[in-house]
């Protein structure tokens, strides 16, 4: 059977009983047991779970079940806790944690009649921008194997590409949904901080994470986010923004904006580097669809990745402390005292990446250097934060990069840290402001995908869903499949 | 800017580094710290610190029941429990 149809396709297929939900399934399964060896997509694929949820989808749809998820296949990366399922977050930690309990993504979802295919791999803790922290292996780029898929939403961004779920959860703390998405050749949602709820979401850096869809499509992404998304009681930080389009979306097709402002900040668009010419050209489809281009600036943007390392860090070394090997999670062998307990269970646990931004983490809030590191990068962060609100004053949505550079290379930057942390260039002011951003495929460069960064006002996801749903009506990158003719994809273009 | 004194940042987040992991370490953590401190160009002077993206305030609730510990569910994936208490090396002699 076709399973690399639009999630409305899918909805449809099932519904006209084209086939079933315990087919679909099925069929993804098969793939997955096909290509899972070589990519690693995924850590833990839950294929009798999955049946038996199709089964009751299948049930369900007899019975006359309205929801447009009903019965659809996800991936879910695998930071999400799932009731009586492995929860690992790519870490030798919780290599044996059963979680207790559901995130609420997920359960909404669930309840929303989706079925759960497995849990993808990501960098360790959500701490990586190309997938090789992860303790389960690295994940392939199923365009080219021997590069990265991106990080750390990995995992997640390699399903889809690769066509083994037609949609799966990531999270996005400083690009981990964008940059994958990007380097995959798929679309890719970061919600406004507080759209989703992080209940259930092992926590790296809180005031940064937030949860988002990676599918084939802008329309696709609109079919999923409305079933995860809103208020919810058990997130202290959960936002209460009503939102009626939303709700619209779980039963109207999402439509497409003809009109606006957009606007290119001028420290991106004067070096664009290889995205230089995948970016004007989008630059021309979007100004032939009906919208404006204007030049804004954000003049704090360089100050990023040191105001985000230093954020992150520090809050990642707060929300890590809980791992002692008491309550759940690694253990040592033959722990000699308390103190002994801890620091080897945390040294076996942990990762080399992870340590390095605990450490770093636990630096910036130390004695004599808060006011200089931690402090410093808050005050950075609003008037980032600043910038963007100046520039949306005169603007609807911002447009960049989503990455400097194709995927790289597996291996190339490793040893580097500072130099992996510069590929997030482009996507770590949008964190740090909370803003809404996706990155849709752009273009290519040497046969690889390369993504387009929209960015809007907080709890515009409606506009820059309905941008790149334009978008894709009049470019047809976002259906290039990786090892579909990929010489002749430079040149495929606008339809 | 003055070395960092990795063994005094691993006692502080209870880790245990070998001596290569301090080396290895202490040489990416100088690398890191350079380039924050771009930071140290920009004026932030009566600029606000920002902590939550939406500048939201931490929300109360009614002080009323909503759920019940499920302590036996919980302890299953603890490394050592007795009597649903958890289980460490011996603190008081």
């Amino acid at each position: 059977m076709d399973t690399d149809l639009s999630l409305a396709g899918l909805a449809t297929g099932l519904r006209e009983r084209s086939f079933s939900s315990v087919e679909l399934t099925a069929a993804l399964l098969a793939q997955i047991a096909e290509r899972n060896p070589q990519l690693n997509a995924f850590i833990t694929v839950t294929a009798d779970e999955a049946l038996q949820q199709a089964a009751a989808a299948d049930a369900a749809l007899a019975g006359g079940a309205s929801s447009a998820l009903c019965g659809i296949p996800l991936a879910y990366k695998d930071i999400f806790c799932t009731r009586g399922v492995r929860t690992t977050c790519g870490s030798r930690m919780l290599e044996e944690f059963i979680a207790p309990y559901d995130a609420t993504a997920t359960a909404r979802l669930a309840a929303a009649g989706a079925v759960m295919l497995g849990k993808t791999n990501m960098d360790e803790f959500a701490m990586g921008s190309s997938n090789e922290n992860s303790h389960f292996g690295a994940v392939a780029n199923p365009w080219d194997d021997t590069r990265v898929p991106g990080g750390s939403s990995g995992g997640s961004a390699c399903a889809v590409a690769a066509g083994l779920a037609p949609a799966a959860l990531g999270t996005d703390t400083g690009g981990s949904i964008r940059q994958p998405a990007a380097f995959c050749g798929v679309s890719g949602l970061k919600p406004t901080y507080g759209r989703v709820s992080r209940y259930g979401m092992v926590a790296f850096a809180s005031s940064l994470d937030q949860a988002g869809v990676f599918a084939r499509s802008a329309a696709d992404i609109a079919t999923v986010l409305p079933h995860m998304a809103g208020f919810d009681p058990l997130d202290s930080t959960s936002s209460e923004h009503e939102d009626p389009w939303l709700d619209a979306c779980t039963t109207q097709p999402l439509g497409t904006a003809r009109s606006g402002r957009i606007g290119l900040p001028k420290q991106y668009f004067r070096d664009l580097g290889v995205t230089e010419a995948s970016l004007q050209s989008a630059c021309r489809v979007l100004e032939a669809s009906g919208f404006e281009l204007v030049d804004v600036s954000l003049p704090h943007v360089d100050a990023a990745i040191p105001c985000y390392y230093i954020i992150a860090g520090a809050e990642a070394s707060t929300n890590l402390s809980r791992y002692d090997g008491v309550r759940f999670g690694h253990r040592c062998d033959n722990p000699q005292s308390l103190e002994d307990l801890y620091r080897r269970s945390r040294s076996e646990g942990f990762g080399a990446e992870v340590k390095r931004r605990i450490l770093t983490g636990t630096y910036a809030l130390s004695v004599g250097y808060y006011d200089a590191y931690y402090l410093k990068a808050q005050k950075i962060r609003r008037l980032i934060q600043q910038d963007f609100l100046a520039a949306f004053a005169d603007v609807d949505l911002i447009i960049a990069p989503t990455t400097p550079d194709i995927a790289f290379k597996r291996g190339d930057l490793v040893d580097d840290p500072v130099a992996m942390y510069q590929q997030d260039i482009y996507t770590i002011p949008a964190s740090l402001a909370g803003l809404p951003a996706m990155s849709i495929p752009c273009g290519t460069h040497r046969g690889l995908p390369l993504g387009l960064q929209l960015i809007g006002p907080h709890f515009a996801e409606k506009r820059l869903l309905e941008t790149a749903a334009s978008f894709q009506q009049q470019t047809d990158w976002h259906q290039q499949r990786p090892g579909q003719n990929p010489q002749a994809a430079d040149s495929g273009s606008e339809t | 800017m003055a070395d960092i004194d990795i063994q005094h940042l691993a006692n502080l987040a209870q880790l245990e580094l070998s001596q290569q992991e301090i080396s290895v370490v202490g040489e990416d953590l100088q690398r890191i710290m350079i380039m924050v401190d771009q930071m140290q160009a920009i004026d932030t002077s009566n600029v606000e610190p920002l902590a939550h993206p939406l500048d939201a305030r931490q929300r109360l609730r009614p002080d009323q029941i909503t759920e019940t510990i499920e302590r036996d569910l919980y302890q299953q994936g603890a490394p050592a429990t007795a009597d649903g208490l958890y289980l460490v090396p011996r603190v008081v002699e």
